[in-house]
């Protein structure tokens, strides 16, 4: 009696494990094969014209993108990193954490990253391009941009400085450090890999981001941009035109591109994190 | 808080939130001595070593009445300079809780908060610190390495040497050795042993045997009450209260 109950005991465990191990086949199988079909389709048409030559109808570019893709990021970055790290420090050092308005935020900024980005570019699009009459424009691209990695920015900076002990805190306060000296010399060095990680990371979203930039920006793939205030295109843009007006090997290696510079980014959040979190916070 | 830096509390009351931690306490602590608080755990004398460097400020809904004078001035009083108050109290923490940063920049953590910028003034502080701390031979090759790499023991003598880098008149310690193992321990022990020449030394303590062999004074609480106050020998040789003399031999706590 009992040793069958342990038997079925046994077979069960058996069963899970094949069954999880051929769940992890599966999805491994299914990323890989999107990755290595992109790099055998897009490799082959990738050449020096194709990334840093000039523009033209029968032999396109991808220039223009990458200047518009780097705008794009200096602009949303820029924006969004000061006034959410900001936002994090207010809510973790200055506000009780029980507060109403700190549960109110909160809810907010998981609802905000949650928001389809489309819905974004059209905030844009009504906001930059109709209202301000600005058209389309990299300026109006980067700041809705900024709104939209805002709140991913916000709660991981709270994140990692709710992670920093608060003995670190109180060790500060008690050499009479005022809270300002306390958040700048102890608080945020403690917290930088994390926050270095998040910003690269969002570094990442606003590369692999069209929805917004079809909305904002205009997708003018055959010239590069003049300034801030011009039209513009971006890598993802790219593919879609590429993809969508006759030309499958440009969009093919565009996404070869696309695809290196995220797994880059991400591969760099990684490395940076380790290196900062090495010894740090040892005594938890 | 000029020359003087005795303690003298009258009737105080502690509060967090609706629950009474402390009350009516009255006690006087003499500077240059050093004084021991014992008593079992949640009694209330971790709480009360925390008013005298007002860190209780940062605890929400807490609540604090009746007077604590500090070389004869109030330090409740309002318009208090609580930063320089801190720069004059030094705190020792139960868990060694170093910055994540080098050992140099550790200790000159409050002098360079305190306006110090001149590398040979800090040299000389950072150097003289950790001497008193009985840290310097172990450590003055690798001033510029992160501190998180030291032994736990060194740990809390490093940050000993940075509370005392303030400048301090006073340092309270809080259960400093319960993390560290016996030779850290008597290592510290000897240290307080040789700071209190200069320094008025306030510790919270669960070693009774601690008490003995470094207090002058011991004060035992119970339930956030001072049950008695007496000069360490007589306390633990010949206690008033049963109550202390129960804790003293092991019969409870």
């Amino acid at each position: 009696m009992r040793k069958n109950a342990h038997k079925r005991q046994i077979l069960k465990f058996a069963f899970f494990k094949y069954i999880s191990r051929g769940a992890l086949l599966i999805s491994l199988a299914a990323l890989s094969s999107v990755v290595i079909f992109i790099l055998l389709r897009g490799i082959p048409y990738i050449n020096m014209h194709l990334i840093f030559g000039d523009f033209t109808s029968k032999n396109p570019s991808i220039k223009p993108a990458l200047i518009g893709t780097f705008y794009l990021i200096l602009i949303s970055v820029g924006i969004a990193a000061p006034v959410g790290i900001g936002s994090a420090i207010f809510l973790t050092e200055y506000t009780n954490s029980k507060s109403r308005l700190i549960r109110i935020v909160r809810v907010a900024t998981e609802t905000l990253a949650g928001i389809p980005s489309i819905v974004y570019g059209l905030f844009g699009y009504l906001i930059f391009v109709v209202a301000l009459g600005l058209g389309y424009s990299l300026i109006g691209g980067g700041v809705t941009l900024s709104i939209m990695i805002l709140p991913v920015i916000v709660r991981s900076t709270e994140e990692n400085l709710l992670a920093v002990p608060a003995s670190l805190r109180e060790g500060s306060f008690a050499l009479g450090s005022s809270k300002v000296r306390t958040i700048f010399s102890v608080i945020l060095p403690c917290a930088a890999s994390g926050i270095v990680t998040s910003l690269i990371l969002a570094v990442g979203r606003v590369i692999s981001e069209s929805a917004v930039l079809i909305l904002t920006i205009g997708m003018v793939v055959d010239r590069a941009p003049d300034n801030l205030i011009s039209p513009g295109t971006s890598l993802a843009l790219d593919v879609y035109y590429f993809g969508s007006h006759g030309y499958p090997e440009q969009a093919a290696a565009t996404a070869v591109v696309l695809l290196v510079l995220v797994m880059a980014i991400n591969i760099t959040a990684t490395v940076l994190g380790k290196i900062f979190g090495k010894g740090e916070l040892a005594n938890g | 808080m000029d020359n003087k830096f005795n303690i003298t509390v009258k009737n105080c009351d502690l509060y967090y939130g609706d629950f009474q931690a402390l009350k009516n306490i009255n006690i006087d602590i003499d500077e240059r001595e050093v004084t021991a608080f014992i008593g079992p755990s949640g009694c209330g004398k971790s709480t009360f070593i925390k008013t005298f460097n007002r860190m209780n400020d940062l605890i929400e809904d807490c609540r604090i009445t009746g007077e604590i004078k500090i070389g004869g001035e109030n330090i409740y009083a309002k318009g208090t300079d609580v930063t320089l108050l801190r720069k004059n109290i030094g705190m020792v923490f139960q868990k060694p809780n170093p910055f994540p940063m080098s050992i140099y920049d550790n200790v000159a953590f409050a002098p360079r908060t305190f306006g110090i910028k001149k590398k040979t003034e800090l040299d000389a502080i950072v150097e003289r610190s950790l001497k008193q701390a009985g840290l310097w031979g172990e450590v003055k090759d690798r001033l510029r390495k992160n501190a998180m790499g030291l032994s736990g023991g060194q740990q809390q003598r490093l940050c000993i040497a940075r509370a005392l880098a303030a400048e301090p008149k006073i340092l309270l310690m809080d259960e400093p050795t319960s993390a560290l193992d016996p030779i850290s321990t008597g290592k510290i022990e000897e240290l307080i042993n040789e700071l209190k020449v200069d320094y008025t030394i306030v510790i919270v303590t669960h070693n009774m045997q601690q008490a003995t062999r470094i207090s002058d004074k011991t004060a035992f609480f119970l339930l956030g009450e001072i049950i008695e106050y007496a000069k360490t020998g007589e306390l633990f040789s010949n206690p008033k209260d049963k109550r202390a003399e129960n804790y003293i031999t092991g019969r409870f706590g």
